[in-house]
């Protein structure tokens, strides 16, 4: 295999745009038969819409089929969206940390094979072969980090470390010990190892050529950032639970966007406010529609990116669309240490516990790692001359907080009117990371 | 016999307290005492005055939170042991001072302390039983 050969699956991952288009509408009919058929809730929306399985009739047709949103998933929990009865399937993953919101996806083994090869391109366009040895460091469990590029490091051939997060040390003795040349994990976290192997004084033992980088926003600055200090190339991975996980989309060497796997998803971008699908290029919500999943194929699932797509010709000779960097949510969902975090649920912490809806939250970036504070005003009903019940309010609210969210928020009481309104209104999220570049 | 005091959030950074003191002085209201208890982050201002409504008026205009307090004024003799002796009180009837604070010296022979307590009914009858003064809110406004 030379060095511009890097496909797992050469055949589609550079099939031309009018057989993709083939393939995709046939399985997007197969899917929508499947689904219409064997699933309550969103045949019942597609009655709704005026809309039935001979409606489609191929890609043209997919602007006629009503959407899904996270709402839709909450609403249907935990059964309502699946296409296939339980005995068929294998396994669940979820969206990590939330409780308010959780989604619970559902896989066959075929669902799970699919998913793997979407991870093995990933990591085979990232240069991996059998020959490589892969250190995952997302967490394994619930979450589709872990788990989703442990099996396409496998379907490589890669000698794969399952390591999941955190543990820093043995994460560096690993990596020097075992020679790992390819490292899974969230961005931050690669620039948390990064400064650990600076400290230890380990970087001539490091091995790594390539990291494939996920779950959260990062920058071209974190970027190069990286790669200077690991010696490495970076390649950002897209995904989520709701369609499959990571794998959706992966960068290739000419690190210019994201290919979508096309002959499993097929995406689109809309106008957030209208629904209408905008023409290739410009700036919408993206949206995806699984057209291979069986057990729960999510059918135009509105991702909430805001992102673009593009068909320019690629140099590394795939011909799957290429999506940009998400810039943007077309909703207030935060993603904190690779955790979905809506203020809606800090909020509803907050109420519970009889304070305030004044509050606002302040997500930054210390070093490495992802802070969030939570300021909420206090209120004369809540104030006691006591500090030890003051405290005690505290830290009830951040216990509360970490059970909803699953991460640790700092909570600060401040002072009545202290946080800054615009026309009247709290200015609820304050995100110092500037983590969108545009 | 109880006084009454004013407690008020503030959070811990420059001028707050200043604020605070300000919005009492434009009211033209003095400040008899105070004490301040503080974690991290914020604080509770603790104030004994001659006009607590009018502080406590004030102070709501400048968006503060504030609550009054009913605590205990004690007059102790200035000397070794005076305060000894009233803890020691409350420590024999299991009341437990949740906390105090001291006046600013009014004069040579006696200073008044702060008592915050979980029971003031209680707490006023044994110290009146074994002798001990209380200060009353018209001792404090006529300051």
């Amino acid at each position: 295999m030379g060095k511009m050969e890097n496909y797992y699956q050469k055949e589609i991952e550079t099939a031309s745009h009018e057989e993709i288009r083939a393939l995709q509408s046939e399985r997007l009919v197969k899917t929508i038969n499947h689904v219409y058929e064997n699933n309550e809730y969103y045949r019942k929306l597609m009655d709704e819409k005026g809309v039935t399985p001979d409606d489609i009739k191929g890609v043209d047709d997919l602007h006629k089929l009503p959407f899904l949103t996270k709402d839709d998933l909450r609403e249907a929990y935990p059964y309502g969206l699946m296409s296939k009865p339980l005995s068929e399937c294998v396994r669940i993953q979820s969206t990590s940390g939330t409780t308010g919101k959780r989604v619970v996806a559902f896989y066959t083994q075929n669902d799970i094979d699919l998913w793997e090869e979407c991870c093995a391109r990933a990591i085979v366009a990232a240069g991996g072969t059998k020959e490589d040895v892969c250190q995952v460091c997302y967490g394994y469990g619930l979450f589709t980090g872990g788990p989703g590029l442990n099996g396409g490091s496998h379907k490589v051939g890669c000698l794969t470390l399952p390591m999941s997060s955190g543990n820093t040390e043995r994460q560096l003795q690993f990596m020097c010990d075992l020679e790992s040349t390819i490292i899974c994990c969230t961005p931050s976290y690669a620039q948390y190892l990064a400064e650990s192997i600076e400290e230890n004084g380990l970087r001539d033992k490091i091995k790594l050529k390539a990291g494939i980088f996920g779950a959260e926003a990062w920058t071209q600055e974190m970027r190069h950032d990286i790669e200077k200090r690991l010696g490495i190339k970076a390649y950002d991975i897209y995904g989520l639970t709701e369609i499959c996980g990571p794998g959706v989309s992966f960068e290739c060497s000419e690190q210019t966007g994201m290919h979508v796997n096309e002959d499993h998803f097929i995406a689109e971008i809309i106008d957030p406010k209208t629904g209408e699908v905008l023409p290739e290029g410009e700036k919408g919500e993206l949206v995806f529609t699984c057209i291979t999943k069986e057990a729960f194929p999510m059918i135009r699932y509105r991702t909430k990116d805001i992102c673009v797509l593009s068909r320019k010709k690629c140099s590394c000779g795939r011909t799957h669309v290429k999506m940009a960097k998400p810039m943007g949510r077309s909703d207030d969902m935060l993603i904190v240490k690779g955790v979905n975090v809506f203020p809606s649920q800090i909020e509803e912490v907050l109420l519970k516990k009889g304070l305030t809806s004044n509050y606002q939250i302040i997500v930054d970036r210390e070093k490495t790692s992802d802070t969030i504070e939570v300021r909420v005003e206090m209120t004369p009903e809540l104030f006691s001359d006591k500090i030890n019940e003051l405290s005690k309010i505290e830290k009830e609210v951040n216990e509360a907080l970490k059970s909803m969210i699953g991460i640790y928020a700092n909570v600060r009481i401040v002072e009545p009117k202290s946080i800054v309104r615009s026309e009247g209104k709290a200015v609820r999220v304050i995100d110092k990371r500037n983590l969108y570049n545009n | 016999m109880t006084i009454k005091q004013l407690s008020v959030f503030v959070e811990n950074k420059a001028g707050t307290v200043a604020e605070i003191t300000k919005s009492i002085a434009d009211a033209s209201v003095s400040i008899r005492a105070l004490s301040v208890a503080d974690t991290q982050e914020f604080g509770i201002l603790r104030l004994i005055v001659n006009d607590v409504e009018k502080a406590k008026e004030a102070l709501s205009k400048n968006e503060c939170v504030v609550s009054v307090t009913k605590v205990i004024g004690v007059e102790i003799p200035d000397v070794a042991g005076g305060l000894s002796n009233v803890l020691e009180l409350m420590s024999k009837a299991n009341i437990n001072v949740e906390y105090l604070y001291a006046f600013i010296t009014i004069s040579g022979k006696h200073a008044y302390v702060v008592l915050r307590v979980e029971d003031n009914d209680k707490a006023i009858k044994i110290l009146t039983e074994n002798g001990v003064k209380l200060v009353s809110q018209e001792d404090i406004d006529a300051l």
